[in-house]
């Protein structure tokens, strides 16, 4: 499936994956995480059962302190 | 615009600064300068010495709660802007009242699961209201890093990747273009 990841094209391995399996296969580690698929924010709570589809838009904010 | 024309607009906005530290501080007073209505700043802190590095308080201010002192320095700079200062621990309970009637929220928080817990906030209660995230302001130099990136309703300005550390400090220079071009996002979203 093709999908748009933080504004640049993806092609991954079956229908749909879910968040977690996404964050692990990219290696985002970071603990702080902003998540949104297609414009609406994911809650952590929700990683693990929401599934990303061909054609979506993600986007994976990694949060760092600072400011 | 003539600068005229741009206050005429700006004295009508408000704008939430979430944290009064080195983004919210520096950020806080440039909106002031240029005549921004209203400004809410929410911040639990007192000033210390170590934060003269980088956030706009004075030598005199140590010890008075940042709030109150930035409300102050705002005032002195222009006495026309209303700066509503609330010294208080902003929570996701907190956040959609104290918020609720700016036009932008700025988020300037230092610690990471703080700018998790407002932005998660504000994109569940205020998904329409600019968010104007500072993310990645520590050490000096490199300033071809530092961008403006937009992502649906949230603009995020910094570099992305410099996380304060002992050795990488944050520092006046670097924190202030950031915090600088936080007020220059609200600008261009305020003056379209």
């Amino acid at each position: 499936m093709k999908i748009i990841l933080n504004n640049n094209p993806e092609t991954l391995e079956g229908d749909s994956i879910t968040i977690n399996h996404l964050l692990q296969l990219k290696n985002f580690t970071f603990k702080m995480l902003i998540i949104k698929i297609n414009g609406i924010l994911v809650q952590k709570g929700d990683y693990e059962i929401t599934a990303i589809h061909d054609g979506d838009e993600v986007s994976v904010l990694h949060l760092i302190s600072g400011g | 615009m003539t600068f005229e024309e741009i206050k005429n607009v700006l004295q009508h906005k408000t704008v939430g600064i979430a944290g009064a530290g080195g983004l919210g501080s520096n950020c806080a007073v440039a909106l002031a300068r240029v005549g921004i209505g209203t400004l809410i700043v929410a911040d639990f802190d007192v000033v210390s010495e170590s934060n003269l590095n980088r956030q706009y308080f004075f030598y005199n201010q140590i010890g008075k709660p940042k709030a109150d002192a930035l409300k102050a320095n705002i005032q002195r700079i222009n006495p026309a802007v209303t700066v509503i200062a609330r010294k208080i621990c902003l929570t996701k309970e907190n956040i959609p009242i104290l918020f609720r009637d700016c036009d932008i929220i700025v988020e300037a928080f230092d610690r990471a699961d703080q700018k998790e817990m407002l932005i998660e906030t504000v994109l569940t209660e205020f998904p329409e209201k600019p968010l104007i995230i500072g993310l990645g302001t520590a050490g000096w130099g490199k300033n071809d890093a530092i961008h403006c990136r937009k992502v649906d309703n949230m603009f995020i300005c910094g570099d992305e990747i410099s996380e304060i550390a002992p050795d990488l400090p944050p520092i006046a220079p670097r924190v202030g273009i950031v915090a600088n071009m936080q007020a220059n996002v609200v600008l261009e979203i305020l003056l379209k």
